[in-house]
């Protein structure tokens, strides 16, 4: 499909269109967005505790009296941050092992394939947890964590497309004027495969905003005092009852987030791939 | 098939020892001693001896290895550091509830799913359409902690419609909101994949035909294209057990339900890390087992699949 085509759909789609202000907002949000919100998200107010939404906290205070909205507007950082490293990292990675794999193909892929089939055995969750637990908690261990769980699921998806891009004809047409394996892979398979590669990147950002916020809901991932969605969510939810705005916005702010990511990856997928269903 | 299946269980054995292999170097990166690590320090003179055996540092690391799985072999995964009490023994004890937990939500995400995605696929591009579309990305977007929270929220606080947490002593009622929360990611993902079999069984030919004998939609619809739609399906209902098991973690923590999942949590909490390294290694064998079970049963159930030679691991 042409790229004015999609950019035409991209416009009266409403629904496409929506998700992508609201990301492009989001995005300002984590980047600015701190330089607006005029509280400070760790200062504790202790003559504000657990404020109801509206006033000069306008989504209220939490159990220790510190603005949400703040808490909220930097914890987007954490949030893309992982969300959005974790992508880049595991599709590099992932990238690089489904090449070797579908192209060399024999012992090497029948090697690697056990290693993509061994990592993706496990549920994504618990192996993050088993990561993050052995490390130092902190960002690092969060995209660490991701990224790891993550990666086979891209080579897999790599490798599928080199074993079929491999026996175009272009390829071996490369190959028989003499063009080495590294430039055959660089020039040709990997531009083939790239639309497809950020579709299917695209289409787990969502994916991994949710795997780190359960991470740090856990207490596994970024350690308060930090901000981030998933821990005001579990240092609140014994308010639950009492204070429920303290758990309704964080919880509000990472279903928008990841429904946003999820209507534009489909939107892309469906545009550029439709081989690729559900 | 009998060939088909020993190949299944053959291959079966690398991924189970890639396994191990991954939760023993997860191990040996804790900070401290691994035979420390597994054991605690308030194990007992024979287990700590016997892990010792198997894992002293002094031995180098593939035997340590090697060790672990002959460990393994006798059921041993540690001891928990708190309670002292086996690993294993907890996990078995634990894991019926996250079952019972986990099979009533599969109950309702494939009935929901079904119902979803068959209405959204005959009532193609009308507003009810695009209200099961929004569902189905909310249901698979949405964080199951805060569903869980908002779940309880209303129908327990608010309406008090259903108890908020705790398992009371097996009654219904108990299992509704936490089966709800568990389920929902899988019932937004059965709908989607309801929905695009549905439609594309819809424009098949037979169901013209079925229309034209004059059959009414009802039985078109359920009879010839749901029936004709349901492989896909029932292959997402099993593969999708994975999500389960995560999802268990954090729906048991929120609803107090004695399971695996508030275990792994406990566990977290308390950086007890045989307890987590149990988990994890559990969660996956089981994880591997189901998806072997799912793959011989539907090569059974779809004669098709056994003509066509690409081995296709799902």
């Amino acid at each position: 499909m042409m790229k004015n085509e999609i950019l035409q759909d991209f416009g009266s789609n409403k629904l496409v269109l929506t998700a992508a202000i609201v990301l492009v907002l989001l995005m300002a949000t984590a980047v600015i967005g701190p330089l607006f919100v005029h509280y400070d998200p760790l200062a504790m107010d202790l003559d504000s505790l657990r404020q109801p939404p509206g006033g000069s906290h306008l989504l209220g205070t939490d159990s220790k009296g510190r603005d949400i909205l703040s808490r909220i507007v930097h914890g987007a950082r954490v949030s893309l941050a992982v969300g959005i490293t974790a992508s880049l990292f595991s599709l590099t990675i992932g990238t690089f092992a489904g090449l070797l794999a579908g192209y060399f193909g024999g012992k090497t892929d029948m090697v690697l394939s056990q290693v993509f089939d061994i990592f993706l055995a496990f549920p994504s969750l618990l192996l993050a947890i088993g990561i993050s637990a052995v490390m130092p908690p902190g960002l690092a261990s969060a995209m660490l964590a991701i990224t790891i769980v993550s990666w086979a699921g891209f080579a897999r998806l790599v490798r599928g497309l080199t074993l079929s891009l491999k026996e175009q004809t272009y390829v071996e047409a490369s190959r028989a004027i003499g063009a080495t394996t590294g430039r055959i892979l660089y020039r040709h398979i990997l531009p083939n495969a790239l639309p497809l590669l950020l579709v299917a990147g695209s289409l787990r950002v969502g994916g991994f905003i949710l795997l780190e916020a359960a991470l740090s809901f856990l207490g596994l991932g970024v350690q308060p005092p930090t901000p981030t969605w998933g821990s005001m969510i579990s240092l609140n939810r014994m308010y639950i009852n009492s204070a429920p705005w303290m758990v309704i916005f964080p919880g509000l702010a990472i279903s928008i987030t990841v429904i946003s990511f999820n209507i534009l990856g489909d939107f892309l997928r469906d545009k550029l791939d439709p081989r690729m269903q559900v | 098939m009998f060939l088909y299946i020993v190949k299944r269980i053959l291959l079966f054995i690398p991924t189970l020892l890639g396994i191990t292999l991954i939760t023993f170097l997860l191990m040996q990166a804790l900070p401290g001693d691994p035979v420390q690590g597994m054991a605690g320090e308030r194990a007992n003179p024979e287990t700590l001896a016997r892990i010792r055996a198997e894992l002293g540092a002094d031995r180098p690391l593939p035997l340590q290895y090697l060790g672990y799985l002959k460990l393994l072999a006798q059921g041993e995964l540690g001891r928990s550091y708190y309670t002292n009490r086996k690993v294993a023994d907890d996990l078995l004890q634990k894991f019926p509830n996250t079952l019972k937990l986990a099979v009533t939500a599969i109950l309702f995400a494939s009935v929901g799913g079904i119902i979803l995605g068959t209405l959204s696929a005959i009532k193609r591009g009308t507003i009810w359409d695009k209200i099961a579309s929004i569902i189905s990305v909310g249901g698979i977007s949405i964080p199951v902690f805060w569903l869980g929270l908002t779940l309880m929220l209303i129908f327990a606080l608010y309406l008090r419609w259903l108890p908020p947490s705790g398992m009371g002593n097996g009654a219904i009622a108990y299992l509704i909101l936490p089966a709800m929360t568990l389920g929902t990611y899988s019932l937004a993902y059965i709908s989607r994949i309801t929905r695009s079999s549905m439609i594309d069984s819809l424009s098949q030919p037979y169901i013209a035909t079925a229309r034209a004998k004059g059959l009414s939609e009802l039985t078109v619809i359920a009879k010839h294209a749901l029936k004709n739609s349901l492989i896909p399906i029932v292959t997402i209902i099993g593969l999708d057990l994975g999500s389960y098991l995560n999802g268990a973690v954090l729906t048991e923590t929120i609803f107090g339900w004695d399971g695996i999942g508030r275990y792994a949590l406990d566990g977290i909490m308390k950086r007890d890390y045989p307890v987590i390294m149990g988990v994890v290694l559990f969660g996956a064998v089981v994880f591997v087992a189901m998806n072997l079970l799912v793959d011989i049963t539907y090569r059974y159930l779809d004669p098709r699949v056994r003509v066509s030679g690409t081995e296709q691991n799902p």
